[in-house]
């Protein structure tokens, strides 16, 4: 019997696929495809202070073995949250964990505070690296500074597990990521989108609404892996590696690279069923190659 | 009208290819093993998976037919996915998401039905004149296309529907556009269903609106899951943004901000 169990800090994930914000709605959307229960956890989209519409469509395209975003924390706000979706999907049978984003720090605190408010919510992602809104978001992720003090306020309203969702638009990821557990991060993620753009020369004009957005999918997946194993070498909170996973060997790549968990993001929208596919591909790697833990292959590079 | 069916990851077989005048390609889908397919409602679509090295995101196609044993698609090369689509050959293998998103509404009383479908989006409205048959109800089909269409496609039509074509070179039926024809302009009826180009739909319900009538027109918004995970197809709605591949692709034009 492999061990794919791992911990974040104090929390115990029965494996180390997570899925990503943004690509997994609330989990609900995927259970007529997968068994939720049998993930180590699923991160739910970006939750904010207010209602936000999001950014106006076009909102996508497709680039070579990508994709661009630009949809702009679209949410019902977490008030609507609390008492609509998470009695819904707190008994999944995995870890629910709420990605939570905001335009200024008041917003996160506030936020944050609300869902203290949640039994039996034990995680947090803070996203400082969205690059797709105005105000807030990446503005945050880019700078020690930033990223230091949106992190120190949010510590002090939320008492569980907090991860911090880092941005790859950064000329030292590992600065930052240590200026976060510096100001009291349990855990990082990364990497959220790089900034691209794309242009309908036909059309002459971008493709997407906002002109830039997030690049996603296996294009990114080795500037991911890169920043996980720097991050790793700077840090002594765990690190969940994510960028363009789509087999369980892009998942061992992170895991190599120092990632104690890893989320499936842009995947998920290929294959509905990819992260239970990734989680028996690990424990097949494991019986392969006599591993007992997935532990025992974490940052061995 | 919404009906909602357990999604399913189907992975099955072209039985039979057909690339028809105009430039369609028709497909015929079958499950490998003979397993009866899921249930799916007309105006429900589906997600392809295309050969990866070609596309990275899966793509959406309007269920033509569907039965216990065959999914058709018509499909019109109009980017990267559609074209790829025409290299499968019969007996490759295509992974197909379905069904996914809300169809049309199937009225309970008998009632006066219009079927408006533009070029390739005359897709879905074969499957939905058969379901309007089942009630009862035999529609009317305006089908406006550049050029003459496809027998094979209008003789699909003619077994369930009284089809009027129009074309914009006057090759067959009325020489002109969808929204110049009498059926659509004066035409007798409780409610209208449209699939087709943007500029066309909005054509079409600015008559309706117009003239009082309940039309419903299908949206193709980009998508990228069609799960109503990625919230990248949104349409603006009296209500806000809203999923076109969740809370459409089928929506009544009084719920749009046209």
């Amino acid at each position: 019997m492999v061990d794919l169990s791992v911990k974040l800090g104090d929390i115990e994930l029965k494996n180390p696929v997570l899925t990503a914000s943004g690509t997994f709605g609330f989990g609900t959307e995927y259970a007529d495809f997968i068994d939720l229960s049998r993930l180590g956890g699923f991160i739910v989209k970006g939750t904010t202070r207010e209602p936000r519409q999001g950014n106006p469509y076009p909102r996508m395209a497709e680039t070579p073995m990508g994709m661009l975003n630009a949809v702009g924390l679209q949410n019902k706000g977490v008030e609507h949250f609390c008492t609509e979706t998470w009695p819904e999907i707190k008994d999944a049978g995995s870890e629910v964990i709420v990605n939570v984003s905001g335009a200024c720090i008041e917003d996160y605190v506030a936020t944050a505070e609300r869902l203290s408010a949640l039994e039996g919510l034990r995680t947090i992602e803070l996203n400082i690296s969205c690059p797709n809104v105005k105000q807030g978001g990446m503005a945050f992720g880019t700078t020690c500074q930033g990223a230091s003090s949106v992190v120190e306020a949010v510590r002090k309203a939320w008492p569980g597990h907090l991860m911090v969702k880092l941005s790859p638009n950064v000329t030292s990821i590992a600065e930052i990521a240590k200026a976060v557990e510096g100001a009291g991060a349990d855990s990082v993620s990364l990497i959220n989108t790089l900034l691209g753009m794309a242009i309908d020369v036909e059309r002459r004009r971008p493709f997407l609404s906002t002109i830039t957005g997030g690049l996603s999918g296996p294009a990114v997946k080795p500037v991911a892996v890169r920043m996980v194993w720097q991050v790793a070498k700077a840090v002594a909170i765990p690190v969940v590696g994510l960028g363009g996973i789509c087999t369980a060997a892009d998942a061992l790549e992170f895991i190599m690279a120092g990632a104690t968990a890893v989320q499936i993001g842009t995947a998920n929208f290929l294959d509905p069923t990819v992260t239970i596919k990734v989680i028996e591909g690990l424990e097949e790697y494991c019986h392969r190659h006599g591993v007992a833990s997935i532990s025992e292959l974490r940052g061995i590079i | 009208m919404k009906t909602s069916e357990k999604k399913h990851q189907l992975h099955l077989i072209v039985g039979e290819r057909r690339e028809l005048p105009g430039g369609l390609l028709h497909l015929v889908l079958t499950d490998p093993d003979g397993r009866v397919l899921p249930a799916m409602a007309p105006g429900q679509f589906v997600e392809v998976a295309i050969d990866r090295a070609k596309v990275l995101l899966n793509r959406p196609f309007s269920i033509f037919n569907r039965t216990d044993n065959v999914l058709e698609l018509l499909v019109k090369p109009l980017g990267r996915g559609s074209e790829a689509l025409f290299d499968y050959e019969v007996d490759d293998d295509l992974r197909v998401i379905a069904p996914l998103g809300h169809g049309f509404s199937l009225p309970e009383a008998p009632k006066r039905v219009l079927l408006i479908g533009g070029g390739v989006g005359i897709a879905p409205l074969l499957y939905q004149a058969r379901a309007l048959n089942e009630r009862g109800i035999r529609p009317t089909v305006v089908y406006g296309e550049r050029t003459a269409p496809a027998h094979e496609i209008c003789a699909r039509f003619r077994q369930v529907a009284d089809l009027e074509i129009c074309t914009d070179d006057g090759s067959m039926g009325l020489h002109g556009f969808v929204s110049q024809h009498t059926a659509v302009t004066e035409g007798d009826f409780d409610l209208v269903q449209v699939c087709g180009p943007m500029p066309m739909m909005k054509a079409v319900a600015a008559i309706f609106r117009r003239r009082g009538i309940p039309c419903e027109v299908s949206l193709e918004n980009h998508m990228a899951c069609g799960l109503g995970a990625c919230l990248c197809c949104v349409e603006p709605t009296t209500t806000g943004n809203r999923c076109v591949c969740t809370d459409g692709p089928v929506f009544n034009i009084d719920e749009l901000t046209w």
